[in-house]
């Protein structure tokens, strides 16, 4: 008898669409798609990888202060973001550019925060997306809080389609060592709550493998907690739409938590600010280049949609409208009043600040011609 | 007007407050059935249900991150930390989470969330029961800190910070958690961010707040026999402070102590003594000095009365404030 035994093998991952592009039947997540919703996933994916490369060479230009790419990782999110209903919450990271885009949250506002003209400045209750949140892994307690609320307003299991609500929290390996994420799992369990845990295990925490982070699958985790854990390939789309809205439907209907971990990959750097070559391999990039999400469904559309070039090039066509569109919305972007920062502190501005902020116009205005 | 212990004004005051709007939610560590380690939530959750009244798993980062996530709901959630010393684990979540969020999202979403901390020593208590970690919390933007001395403030106080839609850290000085005072639910409040003069007098301003107002009015008694009269102020909002009633009173007396469990250095005294310096410089006869907990931890409970201020460390002050 040892306590150390062998550990299990590592487990497959659920699968629809292969790298190739060839299409595979999972027996629990069966997927039926049309055509033309197939498209619509690659206008999603392509159109976010383009905004991202705008993100970046921005950076480059100058023209933000920092950027967190997610390239790589556009299906995990496009196919997480699509499985969502309108009333559907989301707690992103701040890399969650690809459910920015399906939950229609302008990516000329994301930009504003790594341009440093804005904390974030969107209304989460609008599109029902979160603001980004930088400190890793508090957003999923504010997930958790949030569907303690769902739960008390009756929006769970009720049976109506347009009322029942989950609740999507993101993070990534890195973050699942943090004790808001153990805690959010642990409130999450002990209260039953309709919350959906998405780790995007991307392989690194800035310059940290995954070993730093555990020696078990993260998935596994989950069963520790009491609730399903699932691994999914993170760079198919498919499967990241089909698990994620089964996992959103259990959710929903009042069977409570659950794990994905979608299995992808970080091809960029953690941000602008990052040098990967200093602490990976480019061999492992190489391998992973091959699992791209985007060059699967393009494959399979070709192959087996009879998908034509007609439809390719509208799509990089509108991906460089929209290329175009931001980077001159982005530099168009102005700068925020040096006494704004005082505004939004307090609901109503209490006096000390109130005369800080005078204090402050004063000086300002004591230089010639400084301010109009 | 009734006879309450603050615990009890506390309780009326959160049962108000839960009868009034039913977004007001409890939650904390064995606030349901045993009614909180100091029973200042006694009989809520037999009231308002398990669904209102929230035993939470054992986290303080979880109370405070639920509370975020529940204010973005649309509720307005009273959270209850056990003891002043278990509030650090949730710190992340008050000064990078709640105390920003409004801001971040360019005032579109409101956090209401208070947060009730029994703080102070005095009690016997083992470690990490008996700290003042208010000065923290003042420290940070977007939150507002306050601490009653008295059952009527504590009644209002609380009621006031649960209306406010910014957050509010409510201090409650838990050695005073016993002592009884008249609540009048009908009697109209001090605005909450006011400070208050408790007696007036004419030689020493001093200023204090929670569980020290007692005892900078024991001093004030000490005194008067001694022909000294102190004028008494209980500060009672931290953050915002409200110094037109302290620099009044220094213009008059033209000498000011400020006194306060927490250790002195980058204390709340600290704070009041600066502006004090900026506003009535002039009027100032003396330093101002300050009485306070020493820059050591918080000591092992069968000498924390020789560290806390008492009536004599006060009285020694005011002397020596006299001598200039």
């Amino acid at each position: 008898m040892s306590l150390h035994g062998d550990v299990p093998p590592e487990p497959d991952l659920v699968q629809l669409l292969t790298p190739e592009g060839v299409r595979v039947e999972h027996p629990d997540f069966p997927l039926s798609i049309t055509d033309d919703e197939l498209k619509s996933l690659y206008r999603d994916l392509t159109l976010v990888r383009r905004f991202d490369a705008e993100g970046t060479a921005l950076q480059r230009q100058g023209e933000l202060g920092l950027w967190a790419s997610c390239l790589g990782q556009e299906a995990a999110q496009v196919g997480a973001g699509r499985a969502m209903r309108t009333q559907d919450m989301a707690f992103p990271t701040y890399r969650e550019h690809g459910v920015a885009w399906c939950r229609d949250v302008d990516p000329v506002t994301l930009l504003g925060m790594f341009r440093g003209v804005s904390l974030g400045g969107w209304n989460p209750n609008e599109n029902n997306f979160n603001l980004y949140t930088i400190v890793l892994g508090a957003q999923t307690l504010h997930a958790v809080g949030y569907a303690m609320g769902v739960a008390r307003d009756g929006a769970v299991g009720t049976g109506e389609l347009d009322r029942d609500t989950a609740v999507l929290a993101f993070f990534g390996d890195g973050a699942s060592s943090q004790g808001d994420v153990n805690e959010a799992f642990i409130w999450a369990a002990a209260g039953n709550l309709p919350v959906v845990f998405y780790c995007q295990n991307n392989q690194w925490a800035i310059s940290e493998p995954l070993e730093r982070q555990t020696r078990v699958p993260l998935f596994h985790r989950a069963a520790g907690f009491g609730f399903p854990g699932i691994r999914i390939d993170g760079n198919d789309v498919l499967a990241c739409l089909a698990v994620t809205r089964a996992a959103l439907d259990e959710a929903r209907s009042g069977q409570g938590p659950s794990m994905i971990e979608a299995y992808t990959y970080r091809m960029a750097a953690h941000t602008t600010s990052d040098d990967p070559t200093r602490y990976r391999l480019s061999d492992e990039l190489e391998t992973w280049r091959l699992r791209d999400p985007i060059e699967r469904l393009r494959a399979y559309l070709v192959r087996e949609a009879g998908v034509g070039t007609d439809f390719f090039g509208e799509v990089d066509e509108e991906s460089e409208a929209l290329a175009v569109r931001i980077r001159e919305a982005c530099r168009s972007l102005p700068d925020p009043d040096p006494l704004s920062p005082f505004d939004q502190v307090y609901v109503e501005m209490t006096g000390e600040l109130a005369e800080q902020k005078a204090g402050y116009a004063e000086y300002l205005d004591s230089f010639e011609g400084a301010r109009s | 007007m009734s006879n309450l212990s603050m615990a009890g004004a506390l309780n009326a005051a959160l049962r108000n407050r839960m009868e009034a709007d039913p977004k007001v939610l409890v939650m904390g560590l064995d606030v349901g059935k045993l009614g909180g380690v100091f029973r200042i939530t006694d009989g809520l959750q037999k009231d308002f249900g398990e669904d209102r009244v929230i035993d939470a798993p054992l986290g303080e980062s979880g109370i405070l991150g639920a509370a975020v996530g529940l204010a973005i709901r649309g509720y307005r959630p009273v959270c209850e930390i056990q003891f002043d010393g278990f509030v650090y684990p949730a710190f992340d979540q008050i000064v990078s989470q709640v105390a920003k969020f409004h801001n971040r999202s360019l005032g579109q979403v409101r956090m209401p969330i208070t947060v009730r901390i029994p703080y102070g020593g005095g009690i016997g208590a083992v470690e990490h029961h008996s700290e003042s970690p208010e000065a923290y919390f003042a420290h940070t933007a977007g939150l507002k800190v306050v601490t009653c001395s008295n059952p009527s403030d504590a009644y209002w106080m609380l009621r006031q910070s649960i209306d406010c839609d910014d957050p509010v850290i409510f201090f409650e000085p838990k050695r005073r958690y016993w002592a009884k005072g008249e609540v009048d639910p009908d009697a109209a409040p001090l605005p909450l961010h006011t400070a208050r003069v408790v007696r007036a007098g004419t030689d020493v301003t001093v200023v204090a707040y929670g569980p020290m107002v007692a005892t900078a009015l024991d001093a004030a008694n000490a005194a008067a026999e001694d022909g000294h009269e102190l004028e008494v102020i209980d500060l009672r909002s931290l953050s915002p402070i409200d110094l037109a009633p302290v620099v009044e009173s220094v213009t008059k007396t033209g000498r000011l102590v400020v006194v306060h469990e927490a250790s002195v250095n980058l204390g709340m005294g600290a704070e009041i003594a600066a502006r004090v310096q900026e506003k009535a410089f002039y009027s100032l006869e003396a330093p101002v000095l300050r009485v306070g907990g020493f820059d050591t931890p918080y000591p092992a409970s069968r000498i924390e009365e020789e560290w806390l201020p008492d009536v004599d460390r006060i009285l020694d002050a005011v002397d020596r404030t006299l001598t200039y």
